[in-house]
């Protein structure tokens, strides 16, 4: 750990703690031997944005993974409004006031869904933040549309944080083409003037030229915020080549002075599910709390960040995060050394860093690409892909990887029938090589049936 | 005791052989794999001379125990011949009736001549070893795969890896009619008579018949014991005791030992045929015995009528998950000459050897091989790669076929044979079609005999198109069954009429 980490943690960790004394709010409930969640008890993490003294919770609402129903046509790809409002009635009554769309997330039904959760309650008592995810048409009139339809859908008329959605992939090159050769930063900035936008800001995944690009814009700009990639996993172990670690990135959006929102602090999920000899670490630390805890307290150790957005697609997660921020308690530097030392075993671990975002869906060929690397991070992580056909348990490891494969993806969208025609690989924020990665994957199972892994 | 024995016994083979059917795992196999080649059709077909001779001398020996014990069809027929007569009423239901010889003989005949001739679905359709595997096969097994889905469904809640799921699916349609008419007709012939598909159709019936005439043992009448009650002949399933001429047709006899145990007056015995002389019959009152009537024809057709009910299962499709894309069903090309497995030697080896049992099936996990539809071949299973491919680590279906059409072989004497020849079809193909860089083929070849080549000599960033290499080529379907195009191939494998075999280095 450098010194400079250390000051900066006993810093944050300082300020928290004052933060959460001057609330007046009670820590003994978290050094109690209590199993059950108290989501009543204790009170809500908040953050105050220096720049317009908005109050957000600590805990963001991710709206990217909401539950979905059986719809018309007979597949799974319908909203479950009445869910939807559940969760979001109550993360609201609990505390939760900032919450994250795009026209994007669940093929488009994010924002309409959230906008019938959210228009329930007074438009002042929440802050919603939402993206102008123009992908696939840089066309100006067809993001204009986009950005307006936004409006109707959230049921509202101004955003209070709005972000470039996803820049830096593809480069500087493809963010002109986006957003500054159509006229459409111009337009923006109008609108933030208009104060239709509160918040101007960008989410970012990319390459450390692209970021630094971006960040020398705010002198034309003027960012309010910047939403990042941000856990104790990304902070010093970005998939390198094309990703920035977070702690670089937090260095120089700190230097601007502009708050953070941290987006991924699990990593799709994958801080929830890490390897047992991890969890035991955590566990051995504090048996009643869950893994994720520690990657929300390690996220929210850090001052500048503002929310924490957690796509909660059910109760279960929603409670035990509202746990989490309504007993807030920053890490300690000794605590946050020890995240790090996990993440660099984790490191180590050939897991492939899906963050199950689905954008390279659906696959032409009817690949289920996100299920394939679910399934081999799962194998991974509880340990049973075998390495060798010569280890003791072979047998048992392979009849376990091949039964659990089967049932998790059904046989005509598993990985042969990956044809490497490469339509997902631009769509990844991970910028994961995905027929690289589905060839390994397949190429790991043939040994497997044919019974000639070697180590 | 002797009928005790052979309850046991016939219990056991026929659990056990129906077992290999239902055993979708291939792992029953290697202890049980016997059962099927001892069955007296298969070991015919595959010239196993030791299994023929050791039947012929049972039969000489013992009389017809193989019908009684060792064929499932047989015991099919007691076990339903049982429940038939679980009512008081129809407890005494058989009588004597005289041998029908014209049918007998003349379906015998037949038979013969469709062996020599290769009229395999006629030979198929009446061997009783084929037919209780085609009834397995197409009807028991499904019940036993959605029984082995819901433990996997169950397993799979309690994270257990003990079961795994298995596609329940319909093979071939006109098959399974053709399963469901056997097992209903079978059914109701032995609910009302016993024996009689064994006495008047069955060709291993009739062949053993030849032999069990002159068994060393059979059971006996001692007249001098006898009251002529008739318990005997109304109890005989085989209805092959004539109580009126104290005589026993023992071309029919199964040797169920039925009569022994239901003879009240110790009449009934077991004993070795060519000791001293019976006494002669003293002359008793007869008890009047009510005509029977044969109603197999009758039955037949009432017959076809149940099965209708039985058609509504049909193949189950998986649904999809939301977000996915939809997956057109593969299509089976035309191919010119049908696949066979690999150690089949050739089409017609194969094809004359099979009885068409539906073990290799059952017991295919890839799902490549289905019972034959065409007219010529009818019933006996061919290769198809619209489900799955032949894959190279598998040997099941060699290990398992009890009459020698698939000869056994190993992984590695896979890897050197060649049933077929992969053909391309360059304008389905979405790499020439559509520039699409793919290579899918060439990647899961197993033997190396896809080569993509650029579609454009002279530009070397040009799209990269399949070739086969014809020589490499096993047949084996990995490129058919793997390729992107739906619903038919751009690259698929025409069988070879005789399969080729490389030198194992």
């Amino acid at each position: 750990m450098t010194r400079r980490d250390f000051l900066k943690v006993a810093g944050t960790s300082s300020i928290a703690l004052g933060a959460v004394a001057a609330t007046g709010c009670s820590l003994n409930k978290s050094n109690t031997n209590d199993t059950t969640l108290d989501v009543e008890g204790g009170k809500m993490e908040y953050r105050t944005n220096s720049r317009n003294g908005d109050k957000v919770s600590l805990l963001g609402f991710g709206c990217m993974r909401w539950p979905m129903i059986t719809g018309k046509n007979g597949e799974k790809d319908k909203i479950d409004q009445d869910a939807v409002n559940k969760l979001v009635d109550f993360a609201y009554k609990h505390g939760v006031n900032y919450y994250d769309t795009s026209p994007a997330y669940l093929q488009g039904q994010s924002e309409t869904a959230a906008g019938i959760a959210l228009s329930r309650y007074p438009r002042k008592s929440y802050y919603i933040a939402t993206k102008l995810s123009n992908f696939n048409t840089w066309d100006k009139d067809a993001s204009l549309r986009m950005y307006h339809d936004s409006f109707e859908q959230l049921r509202t008329d101004y955003f209070d944080y709005y972000l470039l959605h996803a820049i830096g992939g593809g480069g500087v090159d493809v963010f002109n083409k986006r957003y500054v050769d159509n006229g459409l930063m111009d337009f923006l900035m109008k609108e933030r003037e208009a104060g239709r936008i509160r918040n101007l800001g960008f989410s970012f995944h990319g390459t450390q030229d692209a970021f630094d690009y971006f960040i020398a814009l705010n002198d034309k700009y003027h960012w309010d915020f910047v939403q990042i990639e941000m856990n104790y996993q990304d902070w010093q172990h970005a998939q390198a080549p094309d990703n920035v670690n977070a702690d670089y990135l937090y260095e120089q959006i700190d230097k601007l002075g502009l708050p953070i929102v941290a987006m991924e602090p699990l990593l799709g999920g994958r801080l929830v599910n890490v390897p047992a000899n991890i969890a035991d670490k955590l566990k051995e630390r504090e048996p009643q709390n869950s893994i994720a805890s520690w990657a929300f307290r390690f996220v929210g150790s850090y001052p500048r960040v503002l929310t924490a957005l957690s796509g909660m697609e059910s109760m279960g997660p929603l409670e035990d995060n509202l746990n989490t921020f309504r007993h807030f308690k920053p890490l300690n530097a000794d605590e946050i050394k020890l995240l790090k030392d996990l993440a660099d075993i984790m490191d180590k671990n050939p897991t492939i860093p899906c963050n199950y975002c689905k954008y390279c869906m659906p696959c032409p060929y009817g690949v289920n690409i996100p299920e394939i690397f679910k399934h081999y991070n799962r194998a991974i992580n509880e340990g049973f892909k075998a390495e060798s056909k010569e280890q003791a348990d072979y047998q048992k490891l392979r009849r376990k990887y091949l039964i659990s494969y089967d049932r998790a993806i059904e046989s005509l969208r598993q990985a042969n029938h990956c044809i490497g025609c490469h339509q997902c690989e631009p769509h990844c924020p991970q910028t994961i090589k995905i027929p690289t990665e589905l060839k390994r994957i397949d190429n790991y199972i043939e040994k497997l049936k044919r019974g000639t892994l070697e180590a | 005791m002797l009928r005790k024995i052979r309850i046991a016994l016939a219990a056991i083979c026929f659990v056990l052989i129906t077992m290999l059917f239902l055993d979708f795992t291939g792992t029953l196999h290697t202890w049980l794999g016997w059962l099927a080649k001892i069955q007296f059709l298969p070991a015919v077909l595959a010239l196993n001379l030791a299994v023929i001779v050791a039947l012929v001398l049972l039969t000489l020996i013992m009389g017809r125990v193989y019908c009684s014990v060792i064929c499932p069809l047989g015991v099919f027929q007691d076990i339903i011949s049982w429940f038939g007569g679980k009512k008081k009423e129809r407890k005494l239901r058989f009588s004597y009736s005289p041998e029908k010889k014209w049918l007998r003989y003349g379906v015998f005949v037949l038979f013969v001549l469709a062996i020599i001739f290769g009229v395999n679905a006629f030979v198929a359709l009446l061997a009783p070893y084929s037919a209780y595997g085609r009834i397995a096969s197409n009807i028991f097994a499904p019940i036993y795969q959605w029984g082995n889905n819901l433990c996997a469904y169950i397993a799979q809640r309690a994270d257990s890896y003990a079961f795994y799921s298995k596609d329940v699916w319909l093979k071939s349609l006109p098959i399974f009619i053709i399963s469901a008419v056997t097992l209903v007709a079978l059914a109701i012939l032995a609910w009302r008579n016993g024996r009689t598909y064994c006495n008047t159709i069955c060709p291993v019936g009739t062949t053993l018949s030849f032999f069990s005439r002159f068994a060393a043992f059979r059971p006996m009448i001692d007249s001098n014991k006898c009251k002529n009650c008739h318990i005997c002949e109304r109890k005989c399933k085989a209805a092959c005791i004539n109580i009126k001429e104290h005589k026993i047709d023992y071309s029919r006899c199964v040797d169920c030992f039925d009569c022994l145990n239901n003879c009240k007056f110790g009449a009934m015995h077991y004993r070795f045929a060519y000791g001293k002389k019976e006494s002669t019959p003293k002359d008793a009152p007869v008890q009047t015995v009510k005509d029977n009537v044969d109603s197999s024809r009758r039955a037949f057709l009432t017959s076809s009528a149940i099965i209708a009910t039985a058609l509504t299962v049909g193949a189950q499709e998986k649904k999809l998950d939301g977000g996915l894309a939809t997956i057109i069903d593969k299509k089976k090309p035309q191919r010119k000459y049908v696949l066979t497995p690999f150690g089949s030697k050739s089409i017609k080896e194969f094809y004359d050897h099979c009885t068409a049992c539906q073990l290799c099936i059952s017991v295919c996990p890839n799902e490549v091989l289905r019972p034959s539809e065409s007219l010529e071949h009818l019933m006996q299973p061919e290769m198809t790669y619209e489900r799955g491919y032949c894959r190279p680590e598998c040997t099941k279906c060699s290990q398992v076929c009890p009459a020698g059409a698939i000869l056994p072989i190993s992984p590695e004497e896979k890897t050197a044979i060649h049933i077929g020849t992969a053909i391309v079809d360059l304008d389905l193909c979405v790499a020439n079609k559509d520039g699409i860089s793919c290579g899918n083929c060439a990647r899961h070849c197993p033997a190396g005999a896809i080569r993509m080549l650029r579609k454009n000599m002279d530009d070397p960033e040009s799209v990269r198109i399949p070739t086969v290499i014809e020589d490499r080529c096993i047949g084996c379907g990995a490129c058919e069954n793997l390729c992107p195009a739906r619903p038919y191939s751009a690259i698929h494998v025409e069988g070879l009429q005789e399969h080729r075999q490389d030198e194992l280095s």
